[in-house]
């Protein structure tokens, strides 16, 4: 075994093993710590490695949260079927955003409002429909019944987020050794050479932004069974798709660990402004703060945490 | 449908639409000149509203009065930003520019959010309560007053760009950067007064509409897509675009308003963004698609 294989299932077993020494407390901060980095590490596939910047990633985990939630209160549907129908929403919406952006050209800027303007109708659409419960939004009564998806203990959800933030790392790990993760990372960097060597980068990015939206739609039904309410301003809104992007942008998009290592950096922070500041007049701070990151890691690490981590580390050594 | 109803929202869409007009002249200013997409945009002139806000609450100054100093204070925020942040990267990726934008748009947001907390405010003005009437349909005096001003505005900014020397040094700049840099025209120079006109154009909207439209901090993300909508309308770049894209659009969101219901304003806009990205890009007027 090598030594970074070593390492991870080391760190694997540490997080396993971590809740029995936790508080309840800390146990939620780490939920909100893999639950996050999952989302940031779905994103990374089209955002991170296919290098299409969406800022609209909210409504993928919005549809999800709504199509499993509905599934289940009118149809008696479990979500752990739900979050797949979910994630299948929310991938044929990924899909119709990408063919429209990808079909018509649409890069950097350009696609970056398409997939706003896509989130925005969304939420719109969820607020003016009473069928889904309009601008109050859906509640979920507690029964804390596995089958529904809901546990009396916190450290259920501990696991269950763990294992979603591990099958998302293990996916994109896939997804960089094989040829698909080159051509990703080639299409990035420079898509017009890449399309000239005969490479189908909208075949490659349809399939980047499938994927990414599955996965995200998934989430949605872990965000609708963890927290119990899915009001269209939180679960479509601008704020959340800004969460899920800045995670991997600060921990070093289109890196396996990138996600990973900004939501350890940044959902304890957004954790302790929502305990601390959420009540009075100061919470928009930890957005305040996101927001001069986002700056400083453009000015001075564009690569992200991770990289710049890894050569610190690599200088260390020699 | 009551023909005279149609005629109102036709007429205030009209009215609004000068409003819209220097918003987006604003923005495809520091388009055309740094090929950057001010994503702060919106957020900029909900500052410009507050800060009407904050000179009519405390000084007594009328928004029609103080605009010209919200307009200063945003010049220079636009300047600071340039000068600071924008300069650094305007030769980066474009996902970069993005990025960094989107961060100035969150500081900027949230800092209003923290600073005047989440609920509207509406600025008092003297001209709000009177009204004049045109034939059948009745007119606000504080919309026409805005109107005027902001058409007022974008005419002189107009002027600027053409009769001055530092106008031509812009326009030079945003045809050929390189080509003014040659001739000696200090760019970075130029690129901070593009970047704090910009500024200072949506700075003075906001305080112009400011008694007209409640604001409230979250109100950026819409302001700042109803200028991206105007200037890829009237193509990014394209002065006389965005002043006729201004215009048209608002004409469009208050058609949506009287057949839809009111809240479905966002949704016709945001559509009428999709629609536009994808079928004109390049806009009615721009020059090029990007």
């Amino acid at each position: 075994m090598t030594a970074p294989r070593l390492a991870a299932v080391a760190a694997v077993l540490v997080l396993a093993a971590l809740p029995s020494v936790l508080s309840s407390y800390a146990v939620t901060v780490f939920i909100f710590i893999f639950f996050y980095a999952y989302l940031g590490q779905a994103w990374n596939i089209v955002g991170g490695y296919a290098g299409q910047l969406s800022a609209g990633h909210a409504a993928f985990v919005g549809l999800g949260a709504y199509a499993s939630a509905m599934l289940s209160a009118r149809l008696g549907l479990t979500p752990w079927i739900g979050m797949l129908v979910g994630g299948a929403l929310a991938a044929a919406l990924g899909a119709l955003i990408g063919f429209l952006g990808f079909r018509f050209g649409l890069r950097g800027f350009y696609f970056v409002l398409l997939t706003v303007a896509f989130a925005e109708i969304c939420r719109i659409v969820a607020l003016n429909t009473e069928a889904v419960g309009g601008a109050l939004g859906l509640y979920i009564t507690f029964t804390g019944d596995p089958r529904h998806f809901q546990f009396q203990d916190n450290r259920m959800y501990y696991y269950v987020a763990l294992a979603l933030m591990l099958v998302a790392t293990g996916i994109v790990a896939a997804i960089e050794r094989r040829r698909f993760g080159e051509y990703l990372k080639a299409i990035r960097e420079d898509e017009n050479a890449c399309e000239a060597l005969g490479v189908n980068t909208f075949k490659y990015k349809m399939l980047a932004m499938v994927v990414s939206s599955f996965l995200t739609g998934v989430g949605g039904t872990f965000y609708a069974y963890y927290l119990f309410s899915l009001q269209p301003n939180a679960v479509f809104g601008i704020p959340l798709s800004v969460e899920i992007v800045i995670r991997p942008i600060v921990g070093g998009a289109g890196t396996v660990l990138g996600p990973i290592l900004g939501s350890f950096i940044l959902s304890p922070l957004g954790e302790v402004s929502r305990v601390y500041l959420s009540q009075g007049s100061w919470s928009g701070l930890h957005l305040v703060v996101y927001g001069v990151l986002l700056v400083l890691v453009v000015l001075f690490l564009p690569e992200g945490a991770y990289p710049a981590a890894r050569r610190l580390l690599a200088r260390r050594a020699r | 449908m009551d023909l005279t109803l149609v005629g109102q929202g036709l007429l205030s869409g009209l009215l609004f639409g000068g409003v819209y007009s220097l918003m987006a002249v604003g923005l495809t200013l520091i388009f055309g000149v740094m090929r950057v997409v001010n994503f702060a945009h919106g957020d900029m002139m909900v500052w410009g509203m507050y800060l009407a806000w904050l000179l009519a609450t405390r000084a007594g100054l009328d928004p029609y009065l103080g605009f010209p100093l919200c307009a200063l204070a945003l010049f220079a925020l636009g300047w600071a930003v340039q000068r600071g942040l924008v300069h650094r990267i305007v030769d980066a990726p474009h996902e970069m520019q993005i990025l960094l934008m989107l961060g100035v748009a969150l500081v900027l947001e949230n800092a209003a959010l923290v600073a005047f907390g989440p609920d509207p405010q509406r600025v008092r003005s003297e001209l709000r309560s009177a009204t004049v009437w045109l034939g059948p349909l009745f007119v606000d005096v504080a919309r026409l007053v805005t109107f005027g001003v902001a058409l007022t505005l974008t005419v002189a900014l107009w002027l600027f760009l053409a009769r001055t020397d530092l106008g031509r040094r812009i326009r030079a700049a945003s045809d050929n950067p390189y080509g003014a840099l040659v001739i000696g025209t200090d760019v970075a120079r130029v690129y901070a007064v593009a970047f704090g006109i910009g500024a200072a154009c949506v700075g003075a909207a906001g305080a112009l509409v400011s008694p007209i439209l409640p604001f409230q901090p979250a109100g950026g993300l819409s302001l700042s897509v109803a200028s991206f909508n105007i200037v890829i309308i009237g193509g990014m770049g394209s002065l006389l675009g965005a002043f006729v894209g201004g215009l048209l659009v608002s004409l469009a969101e208050s058609l949506g308003a009287v057949f839809l219901a009111p809240s479905m304003k966002e949704l016709v806009s945001f559509s009428l963004l999709i629609v536009i990205l994808l079928f004109r890009p390049a806009g009615l007027f721009g020059k090029r698609a990007t």
